[in-house]
C-alpha cells in the first residue's frame, strides 16, 4: 500500500493499437494487486485489470498536448499505451507501478494474499494432485536397473536438485558424490525419463569440470552405470545442447564437455541452442516486430526472420526430435546436459519425453511433465520470470520457449494431445502471474524453506478444476498416429515457420480468427451429450406414460423441452466483427460533404503524401471521421480467454479493489 | 490428329516414386489418348493408379545404363517420378507424353444461367441481351445486367469507350444498403482526354438508381500514376469533372507476369524446404505471394466497407478488367452476401464472376509453375482469389459451407480437368467450341455425393453477417494444404477431419433421433 501515490486517475484514455485514432475515456485505479482500467461508456463499463507481477516494463513518454502517455508491457504479451492528463499524475503512476512491479520479497507477491476461498483441506488436496511419486511408478520405477536414492535427502549434495530421485541401482553414494564434485553446481546425472519399452532412458546433468584434461572417475563410473541400466544398448549418446564454440569456450573456465576418449562407450553429440541471452534479446526482437504499426508483409517476415525466433524453436524441437528418436528408434539411453543443465536440458528432455509418452499429451501428464522436469529439477523461475526484482540479465523465456514447441506440435498433430491452445496460454500466464505458488522460487529446496504449500494455493488444483475450457475436443487416444511415440517426420519440420499469433497478439483480438473451432465442437458434443441424455429420459418417461397412461397435455409439455438446447449456433454469429482499418492511414473515404478544391488531384495528393509520411496529413483529420467509426476493431463476441484471471477472479479481487 | 499416332510405347515396366509421405508403386506403365495409367501386378493392391495428361506441366528425362527416369512435375504442383525399365521405352513414352499433354482434348454439358437471379432483386436495373451475338463485348456473356435507365443504344456507344468493350456492368447488388458493385474495364480517355457522354450517364444512371444521395467509389486497382501514363496507350481513367459524384481511389494490385513469378518462386521454395529452411521466412517474404493476397483482400475488404458502412456504389476496374478486378469483385460479395457462401452459392459466384466474366482461363492457366516455357499471359490470378477465400475460410472457420478441398479442386480444375467449365477464354469461345454439348460440367461433377464429404466444411453454420478479415500480417498464413499438399504428411490432418466428421455427424444423429420419439408421443 505504502508504494502507491495515487490510487485513482480520472480522464484516462486507453489508446487502441491497432487503430490508434480509437481511444477509451475511463479511470485508472491502482490496487496493492492490480492496475485496473474502467471504461466510462455506461453501457459496458469495460474493465481491464492487470496484476502488477505481469508488468513488464513502463515506459512514461514525451508528453504531448493530449497529455503525458505511458506505455505499459505485460509478460503476457498484452501491451497497454494510457494517456493521462496531468503530468504529475502520470509520473505518480509511473513511481507507484515501478516499484509495484518490483517486489523484493516473496511475501509482497500475489499469491500470499490470492485467497480462492477454500479451506485447508482442499487447498492440501490440491497441492496433492500431482504426485511425483507416482508418475516414477506410472513409469515402471523402481525395477531391476534404477532405484530411488536418498543420497540428495535435506539436498544435502545437490541444492538445486529434488530430494527424490532416481539413478541407476549401480551408482553407489560414493559414485554420486564423486560424480556431482565434477559438474557444475553439483548436478550429477539424474533420470528424467525411463522409456519403458526398451529400457531406454533419458537423463540430465549439468556440464562437467574437465577443463582441458581434467578427469574424474566416478563421473565416468557413473556414465558406465546408466549404459548397463540398459541392457538394450552397448552405449549411450551425450547431447551437449549448446553450439560446440560455446562449450569449448567453457573449458577455458575448467568446465566444458565429455572427452570421447576418457568414457567408454559415448557417443558424443552437440546440438547448437543458444543460451538464455541470445533467446532474450530474441524475443525482444519479435515482439517489436509484433507492435509495429500496420506493417507490410515483407516488414513482418524479415522481422521475423531476423529475430531469429522461430530458428531457435525449430533447434529446440530438432534436439527433441534427436533424443526421441535416439531412445525409440535406437533404443540407447541419451545423457542430456548444457551449462547448469537447468535451462536448454529442461526444454530438450521435456520436449523429448512429450514426443515419446502419450500419457505427457494429456491434461493431467502434462502438469506432472512440468512439475518433473521444470520445478523438481530446479528451473530457475524466480530468475527467469522475474518475480522478484533481480539482475536483469538473468531474464529469459525459457518456458516459454518451450510452451511454444508443444504449440508446434499441436498445430502438427492435431489430434494427438488432450489440451487445447487454451491450456497453454493460462499455463504461460500462471508462470508469470505469481497467483499461485507453484511457480515461484529457483528451486525445491527454496520453496519447502518458505512453505509454500502451506501459504499458497496451487495452480494445478485451479486449472484442474477448469479443466473443461482445456479439452481438444479432436482429440484421440486410441488413434494409431497418437498411440505411443508420435510418428515424426521424415523430412526436417516443415512446419516450425508458423508465427504463434494467438500467444504473442493474444489480446489483439482482431488479429485472431473471429470463431474458435474448438469451442463450437465442445458445443456441439456436449450438446448431442445433452441429448442423448433427454432421449434415454424420455424413453424412461415413455415408458412410464405408456403404463400410467397420463393425458396428453402434460406429454406436449415435455416435449417442447429437448428443442430449447444452448443456441451456440447463434452465439457464433454474435462474433459478428467491424470491419478494420483496411485503408491503412490513407484517407479512403472522404468526408461526405462535397469537398473543396479539385479533389482528384487532393486524393492522389494525400496518397504520394503517405508515402513521405507528411504531417500535414493530420490536418485534414475531420475529413476522415468516415473511416473513424469503421475501424474500430474489436470485436463484440469471444469473451474468454485473454483476460481470464481478471474476469474470473472477480469476486475475490474485489476486496482489494474497495480497500484501495 | 488422332491420339494413337502420337503413342510410340504403349507399355512398359516402371515404378512411381510420389514424394516422401506415399509408397512407391511398382506395374504395368501406359499411356491413353488422355491419361497415363499404372497398372500394379496381381499380387499388389487393385487399385489402378490414374494421372491426367493434361495436368502435366513439365517433363524431365534422363536415361542412365538400361533404366531410365521421367520426372513429371504437374500443375496442381505434385512431382512424380518414373523409373522405366529400357531406355526406347522410357524416350518414347516421354515423347508420347510430350505430344498429348499439349492435344486439346475436347469432350464435355451446359452450365446454368445465374443473371436473371441477381436481376429479379432489384427494380433499377434490367436485363440487356445487347451483347447478344458477343457484337458488344466479345468477353462478356450474352445477358448483362444494367441500369434500367440505359438503352441498348447507350450501351453500344459506351462499350466503344471502355478496353475490349467491357462496359460497366452489375456485378453485385447489396440489398440492406441499397447499393451496388459494378465492374467494367478502363475507359479509353487516351491523351486527348476523350469524354463519352453515354458512359457518363450511364454511371449517373447508377447513382439515381440506387439510395437517395448515394455517393459513387471507382476503384481503380492500378497506381495512380500508372493510371494516368496507360493515357499514352489510349487508355486512362475517369476525369473527375466528367463523373460527378463519383471518386476515384487506386489500389495498385499485382497481376501479370510479376504475379506469376511469385508464384514460382513460392512452389520453388516450397520445392527444397530442407535447403530453405533456414531462411524460410525470408524466402517467404521474397517471393511476395502473401504480399499479394494481403493487398487483394485489403481492397476487397474496402469496397465492401464503401457498400454496407458508407453506402456508396463502387465500380471497380484495373485495364482489361478480367483479372484483378474479378478478384476485387468476387470477394467482396463473399464478405458481404451470406448466399455466395454456401456451396451452390460459391459455385454460382465462380461462375458468374469467373468464367461468364470472362477471366481468361485458357491463357492463365496454359501452365502453372514448374513449366520451363517462357510465360506469356500466364498468372494465377484464380489461385490468388482461391487463396483469399482460403485466408476467410481460416479466419472465420464457421462460415463457409465448403471446405479447404472445393478450393483445391478448382484449382486443380482450373489447370487441368476432364470437365469443360473452365475450357476457353470467353462465353463467346465457349459457344464458337460448343463446349456446352460436348463436355461435362464441373459442378455436376462437384455435386455428386461421393465427393460432398471432401468438399463441404463439416462445421458451417450460416452467418447472415458480413466477414470482416483481419489483413494484418500476423493473421495472414502460408496455404500449406495447398502449396505443401504434396510435401506434407496427411496423415494428421486426415485424422482431424475424420474426428470433426464424428462429432458432427454424432449431433447429427441424435437430433435425427428426436423427432421418432415425440412422433411416437403423440400417438399416444
Amino acid at each position: 500500500m505504502e508504494h502507491i501515490r495515487t490510487p485513482k486517475v480520472e480522464n484516462v484514455r486507453l489508446v487502441d493499437r491497432i487503430s490508434s485514432k480509437k481511444a477509451a475515456l475511463g479511470t485508472l485505479y491502482l490496487t496493492a494487486t492490480h492496475v485496473i482500467f474502467v471504461e466510462n461508456a455506461p453501457d459496458t463499463r469495460k474493465e481491464t485489470w492487470i496484476l502488477h507481477s505481469q508488468i513488464s516494463t513502463i515506459e512514461k513518454q514525451a508528453t504531448t498536448a493530449t497529455g503525458c502517455p505511458l506505455l505499459i508491457r505485460c509478460k503476457n504479451f498484452q501491451l497497454l499505451q494510457l494517456i493521462i492528463p496531468q503530468e504529475r499524475d502520470c509520473h505518480d503512476v509511473y513511481l507507484s507501478l515501478v516499484r509495484l512491479a518490483r517486489p523484493v520479497k516473496y511475501e509482497e507477491l500475489y499469491c500470499f494474499s490470492f485467497n480462492p476461498k477454500l479451506d485447508k483441506e482442499e487447498r492440501e488436496q490440491g497441492w496433492m494432485l500431482i504426485d511425483l511419486g507416482e508418475e516414477y511408478k506410472r513409469m515402471g520405477l523402481p525395477n531391476n536397473y534404477w532405484q530411488l536414492s536418498d543420497v540428495n535427502r535435506d539436498y544435502r549434495v545437490c541444492d538445486s536438485y529434488p530430494a527424490d530421485l532416481y539413478v541407476p541401482r549401480s551408482a553407489t553414494a560414493h559414485i554420486i558424490v564423486g560424480s556431482s564434485k565434477f559438474r557444475s553446481r553439483r548436478r550429477f546425472p539424474a533420470l528424467s525419463y525411463y522409456y519403458r519399452e526398451n529400457h531406454a532412458s533419458i537423463c540430465r546433468s549439468s556440464q562437467p569440470l574437465s577443463g582441458f584434461s581434467a578427469r574424474c572417475l566416478e563421473d565416468e563410473q557413473m556414465l558406465q552405470a546408466i549404459r548397463k541400466a540398459n541392457p538394450g544398448s552397448d552405449f549411450i549418446y551425450v547431447v551437449d545442447t549448446r553450439p560446440k564454440l560455446n562449450a569449448m569456450a567453457n573449458r577455458a573456465a575448467g568446465k566444458g564437455y565429455e572427452n570421447e576418449d576418457n568414457y567408454s562407450n559415448i557417443k558424443f553429440q552437440f546440438i547448437g541452442i543458444e543460451n538464455i541471452h541470445v533467446m532474450r534479446n530474441s524475443l525482444q526482437k519479435m515482439l517489436e516486430v509484433c507492435e509495429l504499426k500496420s506493417p507490410s508483409m515483407s516488414d513482418f517476415l524479415w522481422g521475423l526472420e531476423n529475430s531469429g525466433w522461430l530458428r531457435h524453436i525449430k533447434a529446440i524441437l530438432d534436439a527433441g526430435i534427436f533424443i526421441a528418436k535416439a531412445v525409440s528408434e535406437e533404443g540407447a539411453s541419451v545423457l542430456v546436459h548444457c551449462s547448469d543443465g537447468w535451462d536448454r536440458t529442461a526444454q530438450v528432455c521435456s520436449v523429448a519425453s512429450l514426443l515419446l509418452d502419450p500419457h505427457y499429451r494429456t491434461l493431467k501428464g502434462f502438469m506432472v511433465l512440468i512439475e518433473k522436469d521444470w520445478i523438481s529439477f530446479g528451473h530457475k523461475f524466480n530468475h527467469r520470470y522475474g518475480n522478484l526484482d533481480g539482475d536483469p540479465k538473468e531474464i529469459s523465456p525459457v518456458i516459454d520457449q518451450f510452451i511454444e514447441c508443444v504449440w508446434q506440435l499441436m498445430e502438427q498433430f492435431p489430434c494427438a494431445f488432450e489440451f487445447n491452445e487454451r491450456f497453454l496460454i493460462h499455463i504461460q500466464n500462471h508462470i508469470y502471474s505469481c497467483q499461485f505458488g507453484n511457480f515461484l522460487c529457483n528451486s525445491q529446496k527454496e520453496r519447502q524453506e518458505l512453505k509454500i504449500q502451506e501459504r499458497t494455493h496451487s495452480s494445478w488444483a485451479h486449472l484442474w478444476k477448469n479443466r473443461a475450457e482445456y479439452l481438444n475436443p479432436l482429440f484421440r487416444a486410441d488413434h494409431s498416429q497418437t498411440r505411443g511415440a508420435l510418428r515424426l517426420p521424415t523430412a526436417p519440420c516443415s512446419f516450425t515457420h508458423k508465427f504463434w499469433s494467438g500467444m504473442y497478439n493474444r489480446f489483439e483480438k482482431g488479429l485472431q480468427p473471429r470463431q474458435s473451432v474448438t469451442d463450437y465442437l465442445m458445443a456441439v458434443k456436449e450438446e448431442s451429450q445433452q441429448l442423448e441424455e433427454e432421449l434415454a429420459a424420455l424413453g424412461e418417461r415413455l415408458e412410464k406414460i405408456q403404463k400410467v397412461q397420463l393425458n396428453r397435455t402434460e406429454v406436449r409439455n415435455k416435449q417442447s423441452e429437448p428443442s430449447k438446447h444452448s443456441g451456440f449456433s447463434t452465439s457464433d454469429n454474435s462474433t459478428a466483427n467491424t470491419p478494420q482499418d483496411y485503408s491503412g492511414n490513407v484517407k479512403s473515404f472522404p468526408s461526405r460533404s462535397p469537398s473543396q478544391g479539385d479533389e482528384d488531384s487532393a486524393l492522389i495528393l494525400t496518397q504520394d503524401n503517405l508515402k513521405s509520411s507528411d504531417p500535414d496529413l493530420s490536418a485534414n483529420s475531420d475529413q476522415e471521421s468516415g473511416v473513424e467509426d469503421l475501424s474500430c476493431r474489436s470485436p463484440s463476441g469471444g469473451e474468454h480467454a485473454p483476460s481470464e484471471d481478471s474476469s474470473k477472479d472477480r469476486d475475490s479481487d474485489e476486496a482489494v479493489f474497495l480497500t484501495a | 490428329m488422332e491420339f494413337s499416332e502420337l503413342i510410340r510405347t504403349g507399355q512398359a515396366q516402371a515404378e512411381l516414386l510420389r514424394g516422401p509421405e506415399a509408397p512407391p508403386l511398382r506395374g504395368t506403365l501406359c499411356v491413353t489418348g488422355h491419361h497415363l495409367l499404372l497398372s500394379p501386378g496381381p499380387q499388389a493392391t487393385p487399385d489402378l493408379w490414374l494421372l491426367l495428361l493434361r495436368s502435366v506441366d513439365s517433363i524431365e528425362k534422363r536415361v542412365a545404363g538400361d533404366c531410365g527416369t521421367i520426372t513429371l512435375r504437374c500443375k496442381d504442383l505434385r512431382v512424380l517420378q518414373l523409373d522405366i525399365e529400357g531406355v526406347e521405352a522410357t524416350l518414347n513414352i516421354a515423347r508420347s507424353i510430350e505430344g498429348l499433354r499439349l492435344g486439346d482434348a475436347w469432350h464435355f454439358h451446359p452450365p446454368e444461367r445465374y443473371y436473371k437471379r441477381v436481376a429479379r432483386e432489384t427494380n433499377a436495373w434490367r436485363l440487356s441481351e445487347a451483347n447478344e451475338d458477343f457484337s458488344l463485348c466479345p468477353s462478356y456473356p450474352r445477358a448483362v445486367i444494367v441500369p434500367r435507365a440505359v438503352n441498348d443504344d447507350a450501351l453500344a456507344l459506351t462499350a466503344r469507350f471502355r478496353q475490349g468493350g467491357r462496359f460497366p456492368v452489375l456485378s453485385y447488388h447489396h440489398a440492406p444498403s441499397r447499393t451496388v458493385l459494378l465492374r467494367s474495364s478502363q475507359p479509353l480517355i487516351g491523351p486527348q482526354k476523350r469524354r463519352c457522354a453515354e458512359d457518363e450517364a450511364l454511371l449517373r444512371a447508377v447513382l439515381a438508381g440506387s439510395r437517395p444521395g448515394a455517393r459513387g467509389f471507382i476503384v481503380d486497382t492500378r497506381s495512380a500514376q500508372t493510371a494516368k501514363q496507360a493515357r499514352m496507350t489510349g487508355g486512362g481513367t475517369e476525369a473527375k469533372a466528367a463523373y460527378p459524384g463519383w471518386k476515384r481511389l487506386h489500389r495498385p494490385l499485382e497481376r501479370g507476369r510479376p504475379l506469376q513469378e511469385s508464384f514460382v518462386h513460392l512452389v520453388e521454395a516450397c520445392g527444397d524446404l530442407e535447403q530453405s529452411m533456414d531462411h524460410w521466412l525470408s524466402r517467404l517474404a521474397g517471393c511476395r505471394w502473401l504480399a499479394h493476397v494481403k493487398e487483394a483482400l485489403s481492397t476487397a475488404c474496402l469496397a465492401a466497407q464503401g457498400m454496407e458502412r458508407e453506402g456508396a456504389c463502387i465500380l471497380v476496374h484495373g485495364a482489361e478488367g478480367t483479372d484483378s478486378t474479378l478478384v476485387v469483385t468476387s470477394l467482396a460479395q463473399l464478405i458481404l452476401d451470406p448466399s455466395s457462401r454456401t456451396m451452390a452459392g460459391f459455385q454460382e459466384l465462380v461462375e458468374r464472376e469467373w468464367i461468364q466474366a470472362g477471366h481468361p482461363f485458357q491463357l492463365r492457366c496454359a501452365h502453372s509453375a514448374f513449366s520451363h516455357a517462357r510465360p506469356k499471359h500466364e498468372a494465377p490470378t484464380f489461385l490468388l482469389f482461391l487463396d483469399c477465400v482460403w485466408q476467410l475460410g481460416r479466419q472465420f472457420p464457421l462460415s463457409l459451407e465448403f471446405g479447404e478441398g472445393m478450393l483445391l479442386a478448382l484449382f486443380d480444375h482450373a489447370y487441368a480437368s476432364p470437365f469443360g467449365t473452365f475450357l476457353c477464354n470467353s462465353e463467346q469461345e465457349r459457344c464458337l467450341c460448343e463446349v456446352r454439348t460436348r463436355t461435362h460440367s464441373l459442378w455436376s461433377g462437384l455435386n455428386q455425393l461421393k465427393e460432398q464429404r471432401k468438399l463441404r466444411n463439416p462445421l458451417y453454420v450460416p452467418n447472415p453477417l458480413a466477414l470482416w478479415p483481419s489483413v494484418e500480417p500476423q493473421s495472414l498464413r502460408l496455404w500449406q494444404g495447398l502449396f505443401l499438399r504434396w510435401t506434407r504428411p496427411p496423415e494428421p490432418s486426415e485424422a482431424a477431419w475424420e474426428k470433426v466428421w464424428q462429432i458432427v455427424t454424432d449431433q447429427e444423429k441424435t437430433e435425427g433421433s428426436q423427432p421418432t420419439v415425440s412422433a411416437s408421443e403423440l400417438q399416444l
